[in-house]
């Protein structure tokens, strides 16, 4: 597994380089909206990373409360942690999208307030995992992740059900785009997928050092001989 | 295309931004394994 990490870094990288080529020079300028269309090359892919890696968190969770599995609570704390650096690039770049379209950077739309709550629920886990010192805080932080992701198909469905002034979806929502915005919008997909699972990984490999570091912490003190405490 | 460029600049500050404190926190921990190691 060491191995394949530094060509997955490669293959990870040489897609994302080509997705910035897709993104930047190949696809076409947008009629109504101009350049800043292309902003949606990064900011629906960041939030498809950031659901995907919460979706991960949500069913570690669910694995460390059913089998109390120390690598699932570790992997758990890994998805949340990347995907909320994913769902901040999401909550950057919708607002700069924003200003030179709708003239407002900011709107309490119910798409923009839902992903705020998603964050706001995700930093909140993480704060707990960082400064809670009970025995209990992976049951909690489990539980709160459970909870946690109602929000997803919240957020998802919030703009097919309600009237929202977020853009309804182009792709499986009725819209046709051009083969080559198509193009680069999955290029961009893929590689922000691979990007982010990539990250997790690495994340997860820490956290296990972390641990790993703290137990023999834990045994040092305990075999230490009582005249040197 | 000064608001393309500030998204996707700000992105990848984000990103390398934060690879960067992976990078530091598995060099401490290291660092600590190595010690721990040594006094052993």
């Amino acid at each position: 597994m060491k191995r394949a990490f530094p060509i997955l870094t490669i293959l990870t990288a040489a897609l994302l380089i080509y997705g910035l080529y897709q993104a930047l020079l190949v696809a076409p300028t947008e009629e109504t909206m101009g350049d800043v269309q292309r902003i949606f090359y990064y900011h629906v892919p960041s939030a498809w990373t950031a659901g995907v890696l919460f979706f991960v968190n949500f069913l570690a969770s669910i694995a460390y409360l059913v089998w109390r599995n120390t690598k699932a609570d570790a992997l758990a704390v890994a998805a949340a942690e990347v995907g909320v650096v994913f769902c901040t690039i999401v909550l950057v770049t919708g607002p700069i999208w924003a200003r030179p379209v709708w003239g407002i950077w900011w709107t309490w739309d119910l798409r923009l307030t839902l992903t705020l709550v998603l964050w706001l629920i995700y930093v909140s886990y993480l704060l707990l995992r960082r400064f809670s010192t009970s025995g209990q805080t992976p049951v909690i932080a489990a539980v709160l992740a459970i909870f946690g992701t109602l929000d997803i198909p919240l957020v998802y469905f919030s703009i097919w059900f309600f009237r929202t002034q977020h853009p309804q979806p182009v792709i499986g929502g009725g819209g046709s785009l051009d083969p080559r915005m198509l193009n680069a919008f999955l290029v961009n997909l893929v590689a922000f997928t691979c990007f982010g699972a990539l990250v997790c990984w690495a994340r997860y490999r820490l956290e296990i050092l972390r641990r790993e570091v703290e137990e023999t912490q834990a045994l040092e003190s305990l075999l230490e001989p009582r005249s040197a405490r | 295309m000064s608001y393309l460029y500030a998204a996707y600049i700000l992105t990848w500050v984000i990103h390398i931004g934060y690879i960067g404190t992976l990078f530091r926190r598995y060099r401490r921990l290291r660092q600590e394994m190595e010690q721990l190691k040594q006094d052993h």
